[in-house]
């Protein structure tokens, strides 16, 4: 559907902040889910981009980092322009919480920007940690402050907070006793990975935000097919993003 | 409103417009967007007689005005589609094709004889470019072609069309050897064997290296087949390759195809098939055509 976009600013160079009119899309939007954008130019398919929040039921904010063609093309959209978009997509995050302990988000680079939804969606407020390649790659700390029980944040060079993984805090809290009663995590593949096994060994419920090149966003071309343990294959956009960190094979 | 009805191979659709088998799954997931009773019928995605895991991820990559998909035949079986996915479709007003795959000959004939006459027609995928052993290799040999097409035939109980392979040298001796074994239609193009590299890691962005590359950047490949084909042969032609609009589909029936497939662009849209559809009577009503079936092969050359 074609979607007005009313508010766009650049966080940091090459990151995009768009806010689009879309009662449609609004009302239904939950945590975890996607937008598949209609980028212009040359870009022939479409891209997809994690919602970042919907507000007062009419709006929708999401963030994007010029990559390639695509997002080139889409930073170039200008305020009040229709934008063709189809969402919002894919299933999202459970967010009714187990028993045990607090919820915990463990986000890293551009993949943060689904968990500040989430984090605000949750019925308790969650520890957040956030992993960024350095201070100038950081952007939203504030927000996610607001959101957050207790926030931490590592960087690759020490430019801002631990210098080090975000799993390497995972890691210490959980060795120095903190219960949590689901982690929720969204980043680069790495970074899900231990956090999904640190899940499994401390006996934690795990959510994993998966990524693949995708094609109709809608489950039908069968493109974007994440691998799970039981040698199945499931469509990342329409039966995720969001699986479970137990039933994903992340060498598959 | 012109008259749009068609009929292939003694199969009635309401109008000349289908799905193209892979990009359509079961057709679940676009019937949230649309009623698939619009369509003149609806192509599902390949089966097999046994089920298909479909090769590793990354398996689409874009490219100019097209895409690469290296899938690899992914689906859960005939049997399964039987069970639980054909009593949902027969829901819709529209007519049912199963697209068939397989390793080996008997592998088509398998899952020719698991559906039976469940289906109004039966495409035979002997051009699918992502597959190790069958696939394009079975549609790129004249004397295969023949033999599978015959055999198939043999234990098909609904109408057979068979899907020709783009990657060959002369399509004509293709669809003439289809035309031998007893296929009751054609369907052109199946997708061009393509290769897309990313030049910072420089690897293939598809995990399988190659894939078959379709949208509006073959279409003018897939016009100049369907014109030699309707040329060698007599059989009813649906087709395909980068359709996009009612214009697009228009060229296709000017060069000879009895009706269109779309495919790739629904992906992008999920509202192509009906768009293509309007497109085409808009056209014909335009131009003062009562029926689509006037306008089928009046291509006239330079």
């Amino acid at each position: 559907m074609l979607c007005k976009l009313t508010y766009k600013n650049e966080l940091r160079p090459g990151l995009f902040n768009f806010i689009i009119d879309c009662p449609q899309i609004a009302a239904k939007a939950k945590p975890g889910q996607f937008l598949h954008v209609l980028c212009g130019g040359s870009a022939y398919l479409r891209r997809p981009i994690s919602i970042c929040a919907a507000v007062e039921g009419r709006f929708v904010r999401f963030i994007f980092e010029v990559r390639g063609k695509g997002t080139a093309e889409l930073a170039k959209a200008q305020a009040g322009q229709m934008l063709d978009i189809l969402g919002p997509l894919g299933n999202g995050f459970d967010t009714a919480l187990p028993g045990g302990g607090k919820p915990l988000l463990v986000g890293g680079g551009i993949g943060i920007f689904p968990l500040l939804m989430l984090a605000k969606k949750l019925p308790q407020k969650p520890d957040i940690m956030l992993g960024f390649r350095d201070e100038q790659s950081a952007v939203m700390i504030r927000e996610f402050s607001n959101a957050a029980d207790d926030i931490f944040i590592a960087s690759d060079d020490g430019s801002i907070g631990f210098k080090g993984f975000v799993t390497d805090i995972l890691k210490s809290k959980i060795a120095s006793g903190a219960k949590y009663s689901r982690i929720y995590t969204c980043g680069p593949l790495p970074m899900m990975r231990i956090a999904a096994d640190t899940a499994k060994e401390n006996g934690i419920d795990c959510q994993v935000s998966m990524e693949e090149r995708m094609g109709c966003g809608v489950g039908a071309c069968v493109a974007c097919a994440c691998a799970m343990t039981d040698g199945s294959k499931k469509r990342v956009c329409k039966d995720g993003p969001v699986f479970s960190g137990a039933e994903v094979d992340f060498d598959g | 409103m012109a008259d749009l009805k068609v009929n292939i191979a003694g199969v009635e659709w309401k109008n000349p417009v289908t799905t193209g088998s892979g990009t359509f799954g079961f057709g679940r997931e676009y019937a949230e967007y649309f009623d698939l009773s619009e369509l003149g019928a609806v192509c599902l995605k390949a089966l097999s007689a046994k089920p298909r895991l479909g090769n590793k991820s990354p398996r689409i990559a874009e490219t100019n005005d097209g895409i690469l998909n290296s899938v690899g035949l992914q689906n859960p079986g005939a049997e399964h589609f039987l069970e639980n996915e054909l009593d949902w479709l027969r829901k819709f007003d529209t007519k049912l094709i199963a697209n068939l795959c397989g390793s080996t000959v008997e592998d088509y004939v398998e899952v020719a004889e698991i559906l039976g006459d469940k289906l109004d027609m039966l495409e035979l995928n002997i051009s699918c470019p992502n597959v190790k052993v069958g696939g394009m290799a079975f549609g790129t040999d004249p004397k295969m072609v023949e033999e599978v097409t015959s055999k198939v035939k043999a234990a098909a109980k609904s109408p057979l069309i068979v899907k020709l392979s783009p990657n060959v040298t002369d399509i004509a001796e293709i669809a003439k050897a289809a035309e031998a074994g007893g296929a009751d239609a054609l369907s052109l193009i199946n997708t061009l064997l393509g290769m897309k590299i990313d030049i910072k890691t420089r690897r293939p962005v598809l995990n399988n290296n190659t894939g078959g590359l379709s949208g509006p950047a073959i279409m003018p490949v897939a016009v100049r087949m369907v014109h030699q084909v309707r040329q060698a042969v007599k059989l009813p032609i649906i087709g395909m390759g980068g359709i996009a609009s009612g214009e697009d589909a228009i060229e296709f029936l000017l060069a000879g195809a009895d009706a269109v497939a779309v495919g790739t662009a629904g992906i992008v849209d999920p509202y192509a098939w009906i768009k293509v559809r309007n497109g085409i009577n808009d056209y014909l009503d335009q131009n003062g055509y009562k029926s689509v079936k006037e306008i089928v092969g009046k291509l006239e050359l330079n």
